[in-house]
């Protein structure tokens, strides 16, 4: 269970989270929307832990862990993953040696036996064949010439891969084909069960038809005005994001 | 597979951080005083019972060093070498007459440097340990080791000498080989060719010598480790590799050296032959002792490397790891003098802490249609100072001569330097030359996103290192580019964060 | 004047010694201070042989063995100008002359140094290092003229010609003007430079350029660099930038023997920047050295360099360019690239480029490619109809074209243009090009 108490934050001095309330019980899924600036990818990275993005006041704890005081690699290994809106691009790296040595990670955390590179193309190739992703992307450098849809495509393998408790999807939709967007609800959808839950943060009310989310948040100006569920998406594509922020307000 | 494991465990049982070479072994030493003169170059050429012409050939280097001035013009900054001050004849007083009069100690000093395990069978002398060269699927590895002053251990000699081919201590092949030896020694780096090589040249004590038959294709990869153990010793290797026509041949090396607060001079001198349709491949792995933190110690690190592609399309194959040495001053280079002959480049070189390296290559390309590629990554932590100085040099007659450079610099932190200095000479009309240089860090986002997928900072700045190393890595024999790997990971211990 | 005699730096210093009390500003002991100061380091430099790293590739020892008198004073050449097209000021021989100049009614100041000196105090010398360029040296010792521009804060200079011309004499002329350029916040100024002389003539131009541009001013320099082919051009500019300013450098050296462009530029404010391009078009028997040195000293600046160098007959092309970025200059932006094109087997091209870095969040890189033109691309061409000679020059011009387009400046982008062009006909007409 992941849960955000009167969280308040900064970059660069600026306040962007407002005292942001937020539980996601195990096993749920819940949507924030919210007009660009509302804080949504800010929460994101603040919740894995990116340096920059200060915490001022307020806590988050992830079961009985308190996620604000982890490095982000001991928030991964925990079992939260954040798919990059922007996948980052590391030359030279070895998409494979990137995905084994992560996985070993969270393996050894979990107290499971590392994988030796033979199961691990074997798993590996498993997945990318339901993500419809060619095999030599394996061999490639993690996103360096990846077009957009592969970057995402490579950010749903390791979220299948690592199979997280809580997964963080910054606008995974932005910018995907119909195709392209199936696949990551596939992928989302299938990790579903009692131990996972999700966080999907998204500007359109789209993707949360494949997605169907437990509860919809909206985010505006660094809190969440409204909640409910998933017919609110439905609500916001038709009546937009002004009327919410005017009510609020 | 199996020998990569076996290389990773013995890096991994010998590496928990910081430099884990820095161990020294407790032996009986041999040493001839302190100091140099025309008495110690004497004393060393009657120790290794060489033939007068050698004397003569060390004296006159000695004398020609005497007029040379210590070169400066690096960007390396150390305080001045005192020449008299040192060692330069230190031999473990059993000199091993076969591999069975190993000593125990030094074995034990190859294990710990994790010299490939199967080795140290045939360097304790289990005779045919090794004789059967494709056991377990793999590549065996021929191994010289030298310590100190002389070489210890030769393995595989039988098994090599099926094909003719000859892998020994270079004082051995002077009293086996002479022919050869006098016929290429100081044929490609002359005695005065620089303060260092003239120094070697009068000194030198031992090395590895490689002469690889016309046609032969060496079975094996020859490796010849480096140590330095006595204390105030200087080490001067020489090293002779011949490859004669049509013949192929990989060659490794590997360095380390005990942790002492002074500092000692290595000045080696490699020199490299190739003949018609040869192909050499040098592979050096460079882990000397770099000082402490403060800049404390270190080895010197002062080498001559030339090769001398003779033969129509030949060619030679540089690739290095320098991760060790508080000062490394280095420029493996080659003359291609044959027609459509090809020369390479592969190196990282690595500075932290105080560490000062400057290293590059010099292509010179005299015959037609010769072709050269340099490669270089340059990683800079600490207060560390890298400089890439390379020369691309292209005469007249060189005509559709071709050079490519690439050469990149990686900084870590904002106390370091990365100085990047190409010479681009060319006289050749059809000739193409081109070079790239770039500077870059290691971005914060990357270092995120590794660490968001469950990487220690650490981890995820090896493998960002790695990965900005890869061209040059991906050319190691594969046990040395593991073990590289490991190395240069440690090497930046403690360099960000 | 003395009747000098002899060669190399003695003879130099002896014209020091000798013109003691008679060179402008004789009598303000901070000039003469200057002078001596500079003198001393001349004597210690004297010309710079190749041992010196500068000075690899070019050669000063046909400059150290060459016999130069003063220029001739009071000598009104019959020098035919056009009539001015817009505000300009014309040397002769390294002095100022005002009946040939066009300055009136400008929005900013312009003197002749020599009348200018005693307010120059704090400006003149300022950015000059005469201990480490040896002919900045020279130059202290023995500059008597030059330019001193003066922009105003806000003031848009608009476009100044500066024209240096040398005559034909017997004496081969040493000249050694000192230029200052002074740009106040905010102001632009656009100078174009032109330096020519008689085709045969021997003589020596070694001019100094100060330039120093405050908080967000706009300095657009060009350099057209023709002269006669048996001249030594030896420039040394040095320039200023502060924070947010901008100095753009485009250098043609396409006349002289031997042809030194050198250039120090300092970033010393943040978001400074700076571009630096050229061209050098080099025919039988010359040499030409552009030699660069960036040094960024803030943060957040960036620097473009881009320099091409066309070789012909037996000509010597240098290009040696150094990026220095200080630890306090994060976020710098550096690029160079040079690239040089051989027409012909006697031609020969030096080309050092240099980083030295000791900041760790930076963006630098550099480039450079050397070769002959492309034959496929010739054989297109040849293919659709096109001669040989035409073709050949359609990819030289193509190739200078980068560097050419990089100028921002419209004024100094068509003087380039038109010399570029001018340039590659006299090749035509001479033959200069050698069969690929």
């Amino acid at each position: 269970m992941l849960k955000i108490e009167n969280l308040h934050a900064t970059v660069d001095g600026k306040q962007i989270l407002n005292g942001l309330n937020l539980t996601i019980p195990s096993g749920e899924i819940h949507a924030i929307m919210g007009p660009n600036g509302s804080g949504k990818s800010t929460l994101s990275y603040v919740l894995a832990g990116r340096e920059g993005y200060e915490v001022t006041e307020g806590s988050v704890t992830f079961g009985d862990l308190d996620l604000l005081a982890m490095e982000p690699e001991e928030r991964a290994v925990a079992g939260v993953f954040l798919a990059f809106q922007a996948p980052v691009e590391l030359p030279g790296v070895g998409n494979a040696n990137f995905l084994r040595t992560a996985l070993n990670a969270v393996r050894r955390a979990k107290g499971e036996a590392e994988i030796d590179a033979i199961q691990f193309l074997k798993l590996a190739r498993a997945r990318m064949k339901v993500l419809n992703m060619p095999d030599d992307m394996l061999k490639r450098p993690v996103n360096v010439g990846f077009s957009g849809g592969e970057k995402k495509r490579n950010e749903m393998l390791q979220m299948a891969l690592l199979t997280p408790k809580l997964a963080l999807l910054d606008e995974t939709d932005s910018g995907l084909d119909i195709d392209a967007l199936k696949l990551v609800s596939d992928t989302v959808n299938a990790l579903r069960g009692p131990d996972f839950s999700a966080l999907v943060i998204t500007h359109y009310q789209r993707l949360l038809n494949h997605i169907v989310p437990d509860r919809v948040h909206v985010l505006s100006a660094g809190r969440i005005v409204k909640s409910g569920g998933p017919e609110l998406a439905q609500e916001l594509e038709v009546s937009g994001y002004g009327a919410i922020q005017a009510s609020a307000a | 597979m199996a020998a990569v494991t076996e290389t990773i465990e013995a890096v991994q049982a010998v590496n928990d951080g910081g430099y884990k070479w820095g161990f020294e072994t407790d032996i009986e030493m041999d040493f001839a005083p302190k100091g140099l003169n025309e008495d110690i170059v004497r004393f060393i050429s009657a120790k290794k019972k060489e033939p007068a012409w050698l004397l003569e050939w060390r004296l006159k280097a000695y004398r020609h060093w005497l007029t040379m001035e210590v070169p400066h013009w690096a960007a390396v900054s150390h305080p001045p070498i005192d020449f008299q001050d040192a060692f330069y004849y230190a031999a473990p007083k059993q000199g091993p007459k076969s591999l069975d009069e190993v000593d125990p100690e030094l074995l034990k000093t190859y294990a710990k440097l994790g010299i490939p395990l199967k080795e140290q069978a045939i360097l304790a002398g289990v005779e045919g340990a090794g004789d059967s060269p494709s056991e377990g699927g793999r590549m065996p590895i021929a191994v010289d080791a030298v310590f100190d002053s002389v070489s210890v251990a030769t393995s595989y000699k039988e098994r090599l000498a099926k094909d003719g081919i000859v892998f020994c201590a270079i004082s051995e092949a002077v009293q086996t080989h002479p022919e050869l030896v006098q016929q290429y020694l100081g044929s490609v780096v002359p005695q005065g060719d620089n303060f260092y090589a003239a120094l070697n040249s009068a000194v030198f004590t031992d090395g590895s010598f490689v002469y690889i038959p016309k046609g032969v294709k060496c079975p094996m990869e020859l490796s010849t480790y480096f140590r330095i153990n006595a204390k105030s010793t200087g080490q001067f290797e020489r090293t002779l590799i011949i490859a004669d026509e049509g013949s192929t041949v990989s060659y490794l090396e590997g360095c380390t050296a005990p942790m002492r607060d002074e500092n000692q001079l290595h000045a080696a001198v490699v020199e490299l032959v190739a003949l018609d349709d040869a192909s050499i491949k040098y592979s050096t792995v460079q882990n000397w002792y770099p000082g402490d933190a403060e800049g404390k110690g270190g080895i010197y690190n002062f080498v001559t490397k030339r090769a001398a592609c003779r033969g129509k399309r030949s060619k030679v194959s540089w690739t290095q790891v320098e991760t060790g040495s508080a000062i490394t001053w280095k420029y493996p280079s080659c003359l291609l003098i044959g027609d459509d002959s090809v020369g390479e480049f592969y190196s990282v070189a690595i500075t932290n802490n105080r560490q000062q390296a400057d290293t590059g290559t010099k292509m010179f390309h005299i015959g037609q249609r010769t072709r050269s590629t340099i490669v270089s990554k340059g990683i800079s932590a600490g207060h560390g100072q890298n400089t890439y100085r390379g020369l691309v040099k292209i005469s007249p007659k060189a005509s559709g001569a071709r050079n490519f450079t690439q050469c990149d610099s990686l900084l870590i932190g904002d106390q370091c330097g990365a100085h990047t200095v190409p010479y681009i000479e060319n006289r050749c009309m059809t000739a193409k030359v081109e070079h790239e240089a770039t500077t870059s860090r290691i971005a914060e986002d990357q270092l995120f996103y590794c660490r968001s997928r469950g990487l220690s900072q650490e981890d995820a700045v090896g493998m960002i290192v790695n990965g900005f190393c890869r061209e040059v890595l991906k050319e190691l024999p594969m046990e040395f580019a593991v073990e590289a790997q490991k190395l240069l990971q440690i090497s930046l211990e403690g360099s960000v964060g | 004047m003395t009747a000098v005699t002899g060669t190399g730096p003695a003879a130099f210093l002896g014209r020091h010694e000798g013109l003691r009390g008679r060179l402008p500003g004789a009598a303000l002991p901070w000039v003469e201070a200057l002078r001596d100061r500079s003198a001393a380091a001349f004597r210690a430099q004297g010309f710079p042989t190749r041992r010196v790293e500068a000075w690899k590739y070019t050669d000063l020892a046909v400059v150290n063995a060459s016999v130069f008198g003063e220029p001739l004073t009071g000598v009104d050449d019959a020098l035919a100008l056009p009539p001015a097209a817009g505000p300009r000021a014309v040397f002769v021989d390294g002095r100022f002359r005002a009946d040939l100049s066009a300055l009136e009614g400008l929005p900013f100041t312009v003197e002749n140094l020599a009348s200018a000196l005693p307010r120059l105090e704090s400006r003149l010398g300022a950015l000059v290092r005469p201990e480490e360029q040896a002919l900045a040296a020279l130059n202290g010792m023995l500059f008597e003229d030059g330019l001193v521009v003066t922009v105003p804060d806000g003031v848009a200079g608009g476009v100044l010609e500066l024209f240096s011309f040398a005559t034909e004499s017997e004496r081969a002329p040493a000249f050694h003007p000192r230029h200052l350029v002074q740009l106040g916040a905010n102001a632009s100024l656009t100078l174009v430079e032109t330096a020519a002389g008689p085709a045969t003539a021997r003589y020596m131009h070694n001019p100094v350029f100060e330039i120093e541009v405050a908080e967000g001013g706009r300095m657009n320099h060009g350099r057209l660099q023709q002269e006669g082919r048996d001249a030594f051009f030896l420039s040394t500019v040095y320039a200023r930038v502060q924070a947010g300013g901008t100095y753009d450098n485009f250098t043609m050296n396409a006349g002289s023997r031997l042809a030194r462009n050198e250039i120090h530029v300092a970033l010393c404010g943040p978001k400074a920047e700076c571009h630096m391009n050229g061209v050098q078009l080099l025919a039988d028997g010359q040499h030409a050295d552009t030699t660069t040195a960036l040094d960024h000293a803030a943060p957040d600046c960036s620097s473009r360099q881009t320099y091409k160098t066309v070789l012909s007959g037996k000509s010597r092309g240098v290009f040696q360019g150094k990026i220095l970025v200080r630890q306090i200059a994060q976020k710098t932006d550096g690029y160079q690239m040079n690239q040089a094109l051989l027409l012909s087997p006697d031609a020969e091209i030096d080309s050092k480029p240099q980083l030295e870095i000791y900041a760790d969040d930076v963006k630098c890189s550099h480039g450079a490619t050397v070769g002959e033109l492309d034959a496929e691309q010739i054989f297109f061409l040849r293919s659709r109809g096109i001669p040989l000679e035409q073709a050949k020059a359609i990819l030289v011009e193509a190739f200078l074209t980068e560097a050419v387009e990089a100028v921002a400046d419209e004024a100094i982008r068509d003087a380039v243009s038109r010399a570029v062009t001018g340039w590659w006909q006299r090749q035509g007409i001479q033959g200069g090009i050698e069969a690929a």
